[in-house]
């Protein structure tokens, strides 16, 4: 009988752990925020919460004696949150740059099939055609309001290990700063179409070597000089840019990678899209730029979201037992103190939350301790990796609030399961064994 | 080791806290095992590149072609023992998840890539077709390929000059398994002949994308290189000759410094390791004081009281460290298995176990030191007293 009780004990012990961490990842903030206001008004107004209050100060209180013990939960959680929340700010920043970089206001055509700029191509004349679709929206003077652009690849050395990577080089029409309206110089002065000059971006200047204002440049062994820098807030700011003609002749090319128009209105996407697709002259793709953008960060930030939760599970499962260690620890040296408690009259319950409590509390201290390291050290630095453009783009770690509120959730989450189990022992104590044991 | 059952009964003195100490060293060298193969992957340039082999690319960018009179050319260096070539393709198969590594590749390849697992009967199907394609096994088993099946490709760079369009069909010659587990990740390679995307292509005919050269010694190499170097000075396609090593690092490196962010993410799992299984042996000892105490009095000299504790704390980390590493070398397997493909993860190689090991020591070692000294220190009359 006793054992058939143990076992059902156990086996609703572990029901309980499952559902908890479940409900921890599936509820949203508000609720989980009104689980905390109801345990406050517990512990606050009910003579079982009082009593588990008052179990539980002491054991605050005590926790100075138990300082290395109580360390090794804060920093070994400190040490999941801040891998989990460094690597999701890397897929987060990523995805961000990329997103931004397209709106739903212009709209990107490729040859047909192809799903990024560089394996792309359009003749002058598909560029015309598409230049003079309906749906485009025109200037004061009746000229369509779009970009026909080249885009080539350079080795430039990354500034931070001397390696050669990958630099995109964007030849642009005239009617860029139309299409863009959100690329501004922010030193020196545009480039001059016809001339060999260019603007860099502004993450492109810090990443990569010999980009200052004033320099020269070799584009495939033709000198160009850098006479500007600009931002725009996206990942254009990782490329270089020049005039498209001066760009071409450079490289000897004859034709064009994309076409990007600005849109008499959102609505008439698909006026354009029709009309691009049913001309049986033009074998292209049409999207808004918005979408291209996001597909293109897609793979890369998934890829690093899935690691960065594989390696922080792993680490995590790790911290739990040593949770689990130091709480079956606490329990121990308290035994005595448990034992008087309950027999001077205190109930199973507040014992058995007042572990969970402090499990908890030392879990959520080592959470934020992770995120607020990471934030110092990651938040807003500046990376760059390989992007579907067979070149780098330059982005930033954005460790969001909400970033933060997963890495104290996955805390609170590993502070519960690694103090539920001791809190079950302390509740369980035989107070007399407990009275008697030195 | 006449005492090893000493130091088992001390270690099983409480089981539950030296099971869940031994569960955290397992999964802080699981997950050590599991990112040293990257950053090794990653550092090493690939396990696949031969000593005896130079990459020529442009000197301005991958992208840049080169003239296929440049072929002829090279092939006359001295030091050069053969010359084979390759053009990248790529496009996508049914849909743009799908993206292919594809690449058109000289009829000499597989003279010089001899240990692609390319056999005499599968070249010669291979050679006989002019559309046909050899599919590495990891993709045949992805896309449930067959040989004789039709391959269409989309999207590709090069649109095909009879219908404009940027799809291809292939057939399949023949599916290639590696010999070798190191070359592995070659089976995620599809091969089509350079001379069909020359004929067929509606752009770029008559250039390369980059060459491939045999040296005669490769101790030479650095010296044919700069003799490929010097031919293209000044032309309108410089090159840059590198090995094939250096030319896959410089690959990997673009990716981003991975070696960093795997160490950083190492140190911080080895850091709480630390603070954890210190903090296990200290209570360890802390709560055995009587018992060592009376270990001495029996007779028991400072010197092996101390040698009890220090190699209790390393036996903890290794067990721990040898079962984490054990599972990582059998999880890797079967999660490269699992992904289909998608995500082939490098083997733990002798490398990678004997850090594991110096690692397990030092971590023993460093955690270990300090009760040990302790231990040693203890004297019997205060021991035994409680003081």
């Amino acid at each position: 009988m006793l054992k058939l009780r143990r076992s059902l004990e156990r086996v609703s012990l572990f029901l309980a752990i499952a559902v908890s961490i479940t409900g921890w990842i599936v509820l949203p903030v508000p609720v989980l925020l009104g689980c905390a206001v109801a345990l406050v008004a517990w512990l606050a107004v009910t003579r079982t919460g009082h009593q588990a209050a008052a179990v539980t100060w002491v054991g605050i209180l005590t926790l100075p004696q138990r300082i290395g013990a109580s360390s090794v939960i804060v920093v070994g959680i400190a040490g999941v949150v801040g891998v989990l929340v460094a690597l999701l700010a890397l897929a987060g920043g990523l995805q961000e740059t990329l997103r931004g970089t397209g709106n739903l206001d212009t709209a990107i055509v490729l040859r047909g099939g192809a799903t990024a700029e560089l394996a792309s191509g359009l003749s002058r004349e598909d560029a015309t055609l598409i230049l003079q679709a309906p749906g485009v929206a025109r200037d004061a003077e009746g000229r369509a309001i779009g970009s026909a652009e080249i885009v080539v690849v350079t080795n430039i050395p990354k500034k931070s290990n001397g390696v050669e990577a990958n630099v995109e080089i964007r030849g642009v029409g005239p009617q860029m700063w139309q299409v863009r309206p959100n690329v501004h110089i922010v030193e020196g002065r545009a480039f001059k179409p016809g001339l060999r000059e260019v603007i860099v971006g502004r993450g492109a200047r810090a990443q990569f070597a010999g980009l200052e204002p004033g320099t020269t440049i070799n584009l495939n062994a033709q000198p160009w000089r850098v006479v500007g820098v600009f931002e725009s807030g996206d990942a254009h700011e990782s490329e270089i840019v020049g005039d498209a003609e001066t760009v071409a002749t450079t490289y000897r090319r004859n034709g064009f990678q994309s076409v990007t128009v600005r849109l008499a209105s959102r609505q008439s996407f698909d006026t354009f899209k029709a009309a691009l697709k049913s001309d049986p002259r033009l074998k292209v793709d049409v999207h808004t730029t918005r979408d291209y953008y996001t597909a293109q960060s897609e793979q890369l930030s998934r890829v690093i979201r899935i690691v960065g939760i594989v390696i922080a599970t792993i680490m995590a499962i790790g911290a739990v037992f040593g949770a689990l260690n130091t709480m079956y620890a606490a329990v121990t040296s308290r035994a005595r103190e448990v034992a008087t408690l309950r027999a001077i009259g205190f109930g199973a319950t507040p014992v058995l939350v007042s572990v969970i409590l402090e499990a908890m509390l030392l879990a959520l201290l080592g959470g934020a301790l992770g995120a607020a390291v990471t934030w110092f050290i990651f938040h807003d630095y500046a990376v760059s990796t390989l992007g579907s453009n067979f070149s780098q783009v330059v982005f930033r770690f954005d460790v969001s609030p909400s970033l933060v509120g997963t890495g104290l959730r996955w805390a609170l989450a590993i502070g519960l399961v690694g103090g539920l189990l001791p809190a079950a022992r302390a509740a369980r104590l035989p107070v007399t064994a407990a009275l008697r044991e030195s | 080791m006449k005492y090893l059952h000493l130091v088992w009964a001390a270690l099983m003195r409480r089981k539950t806290r030296t099971v869940l100490t031994i569960l955290s060293v397992l999964a802080a060298f699981l997950l050590f095992g599991l990112l040293d193969g990257v950053r090794a992957a990653f550092n090493a340039g690939g396990t696949i590149a031969g000593v005896d082999r130079l990459v020529v690319a442009s000197r301005f960018s991958i992208i840049q072609p080169l003239p296929e009179s440049l072929i002829a050319q090279v092939q006359s260096v001295p030091g050069v023992r053969r010359v084979t070539w390759g053009n990248w393709f790529g496009g996508y198969y049914q849909e743009p998840k799908n993206q292919l590594i594809m690449f058109a590749v000289a009829a000499n390849y597989f003279d010089i890539y001899d240990d692609y697992g390319v056999t005499a009967s599968m070249r010669a199907a291979f050679d006989r077709s002019r559309t046909g394609v050899l599919v590495g096994a990891t993709i045949a088993r992805r896309f449930g390929l067959k040989v004789g099946d039709k391959f269409p490709v989309m999207g590709a760079i090069y649109p095909d000059k009879a219908t404009g369009e940027a799809s291809w069909q292939f057939d399949v010659a023949g599916i290639f398994e590696t010999p070798s587990s190191k070359m592995r990740a070659h089976e995620q390679e599809i091969l089509m002949h350079w001379k069909y995307l020359d004929e067929a292509s509606a752009y770029g005919s008559g250039t390369v994308g980059w060459l491939i050269v045999q040296v005669a010694d490769p101790a030479q190499s650095a010296v044919v290189a700069q003799r490929i170097d010097d031919l293209t000075k000044n032309s309108d396609h410089e090159t840059k000759t590198q090995t094939e090593k250096a030319f896959n690092l410089s690959f990997a490196k673009q990716i981003g410094d991975i070696g960093l962010i795997v160490g950083a993410i190492i140190g911080a799992v080895f850091f709480t390791l630390l603070l954890l299984t210190g903090n296990t042996m200290a209570q360890a000892v802390r709560e055995r004081i009587p018992e060592l105490a009376t270990l001495k009095t029996l007779g028991f000299t400072d010197r092996s009281v101390l040698g009890l504790v220090f190699f209790e704390s390393v036996l903890l980390v290794v067990i721990g460290g040898v079962l984490g590493l054990a599972l990582s070398s059998t999880l890797i397997p079967a999660v490269s298995a699992a992904s289909g493909g998608m995500l082939e993860l490098p083997p733990i190689g002798v490398r990678t176990w004997l850090i594991g090991f110096a690692l397990m020591l030092a971590v023993g070692a460093i955690v270990g030191v300090l009760p040990a000294l302790r231990a040693m220190r203890l004297r019997i009359v205060d021991a035994l007293a409680g003081r």
